[in-house]
C-alpha cells in the first residue's frame, strides 16, 4: 500500500526554487497497475523515485505500507529497496563487466545469498523471460530487448512487491518493447504493484489507472483503457482535478 | 554483503582495468622494494659490524695510533702521531697489572711465493696470542711460536686457501717459501676461518710481529689489542693506557678503544640509517597512496552510474563503501607482495654478488609491507570510497 499526501519536491537553484512536485497526494492498492504520463519535466521520474525511496519528498508524507518512510534510516531504506521494490530503467543500467546471470543475481549479493543459491536462482530468473541462453553473454553483446528482460529478471529476483519501470520501453522498438510490456504484464498479474511511466499511449492503456502530471502537479486521473492520444490527455487541464 | 563478497566484486572490477590498475599499484610496488632492499642492506650492514666485533669477544682494549676523532682533530690533522711501537706495547703491558694478554697488530700486503708460483696476500705480523683473540685453528704444523716479541724469526703461518694454492694438497709444513723478499719457512697452516673483521683469514699469511714491521720496513704497530682480566674496570683501564701513553709520546696521539663502546656506537649509527632509509621509503609509499587515491577517484567518478544502480538496487552505503574501500586496498596490498617478491630477489642478487654481507630485510620490515601496504591503501581508499558512498542515487543513475 503506497500513500503520499500533499508531497512536494523542491530543487533550489541559487535564489530560484524550482518544484519538480507540487502538492502531491495519491493512494495506490497493492496489485494495481498505474501508468504515469505527462509531458517531458512534468516530474514523472522526480515521483517515481520518491516512491522508489531513491528519494525524499521536500515536503509532505509519503507511507509505504504504514511506514512513514520520512522516519526511516538510509540502512532500512537500503533493505526496502532490496526486498520491496524493483527498479527498471529507460537506458537498462546493466553492469558492463557482468554477464546476464551475474547482474540478475547482483541483488541477492547484497542479501548474502550463498553464490550456489545466487546461481540457481539468477539462471531460472533468466529462463523465466526466455534468456537463458544468454547467461553468459555481456551486455555489450545483447540487444536493448534482451537487455531490458535481463533488468526485469534483476528487477524482479528477490520477489518484490512493487515494480517500478520509468518509460522501461522508451529506447526499444515495438517487437520487443512489446514482449517487455508482456513480462510486466504477467508480473502484474503475480500480484505486483505494477508503476510504468510512460509516453506511449498503447503503454498506458494497458494500465488500470493513468495519472497525468503537468508541472509536478497532478492534473488528471484517466481510466487506462480510456486513454486515447497523447494531445488530448496532455492539451486540457482540469482545472480543479 | 560478506567480506569475501565484497572481495569478489573489487577483485572483478579491479580486474576490468588491468593496466591502470597494475600501473597504480606500481607506484606501491616501488615504495616496498625501497622499503625491503634498503632496511636490508641497512641491517645487513649493522649485523655484519657487530658480528665482526662481537667475534673478538669482551674485555678488549684496543689502542690504535691517531687521536680520537671525537677529541675534535682529525688524525693526521695537528701533527702527524708518534709510531706506536713494540716498545709502547710491551711497556704497556708492563705496567698495566690488568693486562692478561698483550696482541701487537702490524698488517701490510705483498706476495708470498713457492716455486713458480706467487700470490698477493695480506701479511699480518702479531705474536703467539693472536691466535687466541682471533679464535684461529691450526689444521697443520703449529701456530706462531711463544715467547720474545721483537725477536722476529723467520717463519710463516699460511691461510688456508693460501696454502692450498701454493702447495696443492701438499703438506706446507716446514717447506721454505718467500715472503716479499724474505725467505721463510711454512711453520703452520690455519683451518678454514672465512672473513673476519673485514680480514680473509684463509687469504692471509701470519708472520711473527717484529718479522712483519722489518719485511714492511716500518716501526709504528696498526694496533694493539689488550685483553684484560674479567671484571676489570674497563674506563679506568682506558684511562690508564692513555695515562702512559701520553707520558711516553708527551702528548695524546692514541686512541683506545673498548669493544663494547666501538660495538654500540656503530650498532646505533647503522640502526639510525636504517630509520632513516625506512623514513624515505615511507615518504615514497605515501605518492604510492596518493596515486591510489587519484585512481580511485577517476574509477568513482567513471562508475558513477553504477554506483547509482547499485544503491537502487539496495546496497547500502556501507557496502558501497566497503566495495571502493577493498578495491584501493587490493591495489595496494598487490602492489606491496609484488614489491616484497622484488625486493626479495634483489637482496638474493645483492647476497649472490657479496657473499659477505648478511643482507636480509629484518622481520619488522617484511610484517611492516604488510601492514604499510594495507594501511596505505585504507588510507588512500577513504576518501573515494566515502564519496561514492555518499553519491545521490538518482543523480547518480543520470550520470553518464
Ligand atoms: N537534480 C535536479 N536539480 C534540479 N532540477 C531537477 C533535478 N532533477 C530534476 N529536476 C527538475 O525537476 C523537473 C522534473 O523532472 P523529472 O521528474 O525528471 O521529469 P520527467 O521525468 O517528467 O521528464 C524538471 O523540470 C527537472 O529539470
Ligand atoms: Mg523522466
Amino acid at each position: 500500500m503506497i500513500r503520499v499526501e500533499d508531497i512536494w519536491r523542491t530543487y533550489t537553484m541559487g535564489d530560484q526554487e524550482l518544484h519538480a512536485l507540487r502538492d502531491v497526494s495519491e493512494e495506490i492498492a497493492d496489485g494495481e497497475h498505474i501508468a504515469i504520463m505527462g509531458p517531458s519535466g512534468s516530474g514523472k521520474s522526480t515521483l517515481l523515485n520518491i516512491l522508489g525511496c531513491l528519494d525524499r519528498p521536500s515536503r509532505g508524507s509519503y507511507q509505504l505500507d504504514g511506514r512513514e518512510v520520512a522516519t526511516l534510516e538510509p540502512d532500512e531504506l537500503s533493505r526496502i529497496r532490496l526486498h520491496r521494490i524493483g527498479f527498471i530503467f529507460q537506458a537498462f543500467h546493466l553492469v558492463p563487466r557482468l554477464n546476464a546471470l551475474a547482474n540478475v543475481a547482483l541483488p541477492m549479493v547484497f542479501d548474502g545469498i550463498p553464490p550456489a543459491e545466487r546461481h540457481e536462482r539468477a539462471a531460472r530468473a533468466l529462463d523465466a523471460v526466455g534468456l537463458e541462453r544468454w547467461a553468459d553473454h555481456r551486455p555489450s553483446e545483447l540487444s536493448g530487448g534482451q537487455k531490458q528482460r535481463v533488468a526485469i529478471a534483476r528487477a524482479t529476483i528477490m520477489g518484490p512487491s512493487v515494480l517500478l519501470a520509468d518509460e522501461p520501453t522508451g529506447n526499444l522498438d515495438t517487437h520487443s518493447g512489446g514482449q517487455v510490456l508482456e513480462l510486466l504484464d504477467e508480473l502484474h498479474q503475480q500480484g505486483m504493484t505494477l508503476i510504468v511511466v510512460t509516453h506511449d499511449p498503447n503503454v498506458a492503456r494497458r494500465a488500470g489507472r493513468v495519472l497525468v502530471l503537468h508541472d509536478g502537479e497532478v492534473t488528471r486521473h484517466v481510466v487506462g483503457a480510456s486513454v486515447t492520444d497523447l494531445a488530448t490527455l496532455f492539451a486540457q487541464p482540469e482545472p480543479g482535478k | 554483503m560478506s567480506w569475501l563478497e565484497v572481495l569478489r566484486f573489487s577483485g572483478h572490477a579491479l580486474g576490468q582495468h588491468r593496466r591502470r590498475s597494475l600501473l597504480s599499484l606500481l607506484g606501491v610496488t616501488i615504495g616496498i622494494v625501497a622499503v625491503i632492499s634498503l632496511t636490508a642492506l641497512g641491517e645487513g650492514a649493522r649485523r655484519y659490524v657487530t658480528d665482526q666485533f662481537s667475534s673478538l669477544g669482551s674485555g678488549l682494549l684496543i689502542v690504535i695510533p691517531g687521536r680520537n676523532e671525537t677529541t675534535g682533530a682529525l688524525p693526521g690533522i695537528g701533527g702527524v702521531p708518534n709510531d706506536l711501537t713494540l716498545d709502547d706495547a710491551r711497556a704497556l703491558e708492563r705496567q698495566l697489572p690488568e693486562v692478561v694478554t698483550m696482541v701487537p697488530i702490524t698488517a701490510g700486503s705483498g706476495s708470498v711465493s713457492h716455486l713458480e708460483r706467487s700470490r698477493q696476500v695480506l701479511i699480518i705480523g702479531s705474536t703467539s696470542d693472536f691466535r687466541r683473540v682471533r679464535e684461529l685453528q691450526i689444521t697443520r704444523g703449529r701456530f706462531l711460536p711463544t715467547g720474545e716479541v721483537s725477536r722476529g724469526a723467520p717463519v710463516v703461518v699460511l691461510g688456508r686457501k693460501i696454502a692450498r694454492e701454493l702447495f696443492d694438497e701438499q703438506n706446507p709444513v716446514g717447506q721454505p717459501v718467500r715472503v716479499g723478499d724474505w725467505r721463510m719457512r711454512v711453520i703452520g697452516v690455519l683451518a678454514t676461518r672465512g672473513t673476519q673483521m673485514g680480514v680473509d683469514m684463509d687469504e692471509a699469511v701470519i708472520v711473527p710481529v717484529a718479522t712483519g714491521l722489518r719485511m714492511m720496513n716500518r716501526n709504528s704497530l696498526m694496533r694493539i689489542i689488550l685483553q684484560l682480566r674479567p671484571q676489570v674496570d674497563m674506563e679506568k683501564a682506558k684511562r690508564r693506557v692513555l695515562a702512559i701513553m701520553s707520558e711516553r709520546h708527551d702528548e695524546e696521539d692514541i686512541t683506545c678503544l673498548t669493544q663494547e663502546a666501538v660495538l654500540s656506537s656503530l650498532s646505533a649509527i647503522l640502526r639510525t640509517l636504517t630509520l632513516v632509509v625506512a623514513g624515505i621509503a615511507g615518504v615514497s609509499l605515501t605518492v604510492a597512496g596518493i596515486g591510489i587515491m587519484n585512481v580511485m577517484l577517476v574509477s568513482v567518478s567513471e562508475r558513477t552510474a553504477e554506483v547509482g544502480l547499485l544503491k537502487a538496487l539496495g546496497a547500502s552505503g556501507r557496502e558501497i563503501l566497503a566495495i571502493f574501500l577493498i578495491e584501493a586496498v587490493l591495489l595496494s596490498t598487490a602492489g606491496g607482495v609484488l614489491g616484497l617478491a622484488i625486493g626479495w630477489l634483489l637482496i638474493d642478487l645483492l647476497v649472490a654478488l657479496y657473499p659477505a654481507l648478511p643482507a636480509s630485510p629484518p622481520l619488522w620490515a617484511v610484517l611492516a609491507v604488510f601492514g604499510v601496504s594495507f594501511g596505505t591503501g585504507t588510507v588512500f581508499g577513504v576518501l573515494p570510497a566515502w564519496r561514492a558512498s555518499r553519491l545521490d542515487p538518482v543523480a547518480a543513475l543520470a550520470a553518464r
